[in-house]
C-alpha cells in the first residue's frame, strides 16, 4: 500500500476518498479537513477564545490537538460525570494530555459540584442515561462558556456521529432536531456558538490520528452506551458504507446543502420562547431549565 | 503471534505469518471498524504479521449518543 500523495509506504487507508496515506500525509489530511470545515461553515475567527468539550476520548483530544496546531486559542473543559471507573480513567486521559501539551483544562465535577451522578440522576428522572448525560453536558458547557467568557464551544462530533444522529432523526422525523443539526449553531439568547470541526472526518480517522500523534485516549466504552440506539444506527450505516463508500458523507452533506434549511423555522420558533431559569439563570422555555429539573429530581427535591 | 482485543479485553494466540486483512477476516471483524496497531503505530491491511508479533485490534466505533 502506497501513499497517494508521496508514493512512500502508507499506513492508513481512507476508502471514502479511495486513497492511502503515510503518517505525515494522513496527519496533514486531518488538519486540512478541519481547516476546510472551519472555513466553509465559518466556525471560528482567529481571535476567538474556544472552549473544547474534552471527554478523554479520541475525538475530543484530536480536535483539541488539531485546533491548537492550527493556531487557535483553545482551552479544554472536562466534565466528571460520576460514571465509576470510566469517569476516573477518562479524566486521567484528559488531564495527562493537557499536562503533556501545556494546555489549560478546566474541570467541573457533577457529583461534587451539583450533587448527583449520571447513573442515579437518570434513574431518578426516569430518563435513559445518555439523555440525562447529554442535557447535563450541554448545560454545563454553555454555563462554563458564559462564566469564563469563551466565544465558542467546540465538540468532537465526527462524520459518523453526525450521520448516525441524522439517520435517527430522519427515521423518526424529529423535525425540531433536524432544524438544529448543523455544524455551527450561532450564538443566541445566551447560548454560546457551538461548532463541530470534525464533521469532515470519520471516527476511524480520528482514532488513527491519535495513534499517529502518540495521543493516549480512553478506548474503553462508557458502560452506559451499551445497547443504545445510536450504536445501532452506526452499524446500519456502516453496512451501507461498506457496500458504497462515501454514502455517509453524501447523506450528511447532502442534508446540509439541500434539506436542512427546510427545518430551521421550527427550531427558531422554539428559540423565541426563551425565558431565564429561576434557579440558575440559564436560557430555558420553562420556569426551571431541564438541567435544574434533573438536579432537583436526582436529589429528591432537595437541590 | 499474540493478538490483543478490546471491549472486552481478551488475548488470542495465532500462528504467523499472516496478512492483516486475513487476520481480520478470520476473526470476522469488519476492517472499517478497527485499527490494527503494532509497536504504537498502525499496520496497513496488506502488511504481513510475523509469528513473534504482538498486535492490538482496537475498535474505533464509540457509542455515546451526545
Ligand atoms: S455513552 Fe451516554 S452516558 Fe456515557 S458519556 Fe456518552 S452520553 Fe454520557
Ligand atoms: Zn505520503
Ligand atoms: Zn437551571
Amino acid at each position: 500500500m502506497k501513499c497517494t500523495v508521496c508514493r512512500g509506504p502508507a499506513v492508513m487507508d481512507v476508502r471514502r476518498h479511495n486513497a492511502n496515506f503515510c503518517a505525515e500525509h494522513f496527519l496533514k489530511l486531518c488538519r486540512d479537513q478541519v481547516a476546510k470545515a472551519i472555513k466553509e461553515h465559518r466556525m471560528l475567527e482567529p481571535t476567538d477564545r474556544a472552549l473544547v468539550a474534552v471527554s478523554g476520548g479520541k475525538d475530543s483530544l484530536a480536535v483539541w490537538d488539531i485546533l491548537v496546531g492550527l493556531g487557535y486559542d483553545a482551552d479544554g473543559l472536562y466534565l466528571g460525570l460520576g460514571i465509576g471507573d470510566y469517569s476516573d480513567a477518562s479524566g486521567e486521559m484528559a488531564r495527562r494530555f493537557a499536562a503533556d501539551q501545556g494546555l489549560k483544562l478546566l474541570e467541573v465535577d457533577l457529583p461534587a459540584d451539583h450533587g448527583f451522578d449520571i447513573p442515579t440522576g437518570a434513574k431518578a428522572a426516569k430518563r435513559v442515561p445518555c439523555s440525562a448525560c447529554g442535557l447535563s453536558k450541554r448545560h454545563l458547557f454553555d454555563e462554563a462558556a458564559r462564566t469564563h467568557g469563551y466565544d465558542v464551544v467546540v465538540t468532537g462530533h465526527n462524520l459518523d456521529d453526525e450521520a448516525a444522529v441524522l439517520f435517527g432523526n430522519v427515521l423518526h422525523w424529529q423535525t425540531e432536531y433536524l432544524g438544529r443539526q448543523l455544524p455551527v449553531l450561532p450564538e443566541r439568547h445566551g447560548f454560546p456558538r457551538k461548532v463541530k470541526p470534525l464533521v469532515r472526518l470519520g471516527e476511524r480517522e480520528m482514532a488513527a490520528y491519535c495513534v499517529l500523534r502518540g495521543i493516549d485516549y480512553i478506548v474503553e466504552e462508557c458502560p452506559m452506551a451499551a445497547g443504545n440506539k445510536h450504536l445501532g444506527y452506526k452499524e446500519a450505516l456502516n453496512l451501507i458504507e461498506a457496500a458504497s463508500p462515501g454514502t455517509k458523507h453524501d447523506f450528511y452533506f447532502g442534508f446540509l446543502a439541500r434539506a436542512s434549511d427546510r427545518f430551521t423555522p421550527e427550531a427558531e420558533a422554539e428559540q423565541d420562547l426563551l425565558l431565564r431559569c429561576a434557579r440558575c439563570g440559564a436560557p430555558t422555555t420553562t420556569e426551571l431549565c431541564a438541567f435544574c429539573r434533573l438536579a432537583e429530581r436526582a436529589s429528591g427535591g432537595r437541590a | 503471534m499474540q493478538v490483543r482485543l478490546r471491549n472486552p479485553r481478551r488475548e488470542l494466540e495465532l500462528p504467523g505469518p499472516m496478512r492483516v486483512h486475513a487476520l481480520l477476516a478470520q476473526l470476522e471483524i469488519d476492517r472499517e471498524t478497527v485499527l490494527v496497531i503494532r509497536s504504537d503505530t498502525i499496520v496497513p491491511g496488506d502488511a504481513v504479521l510475523g509469528d513473534d508479533d504482538v498486535v492490538e485490534i482496537r475498535p474505533v466505533i464509540s457509542g455515546g449518543a451526545s
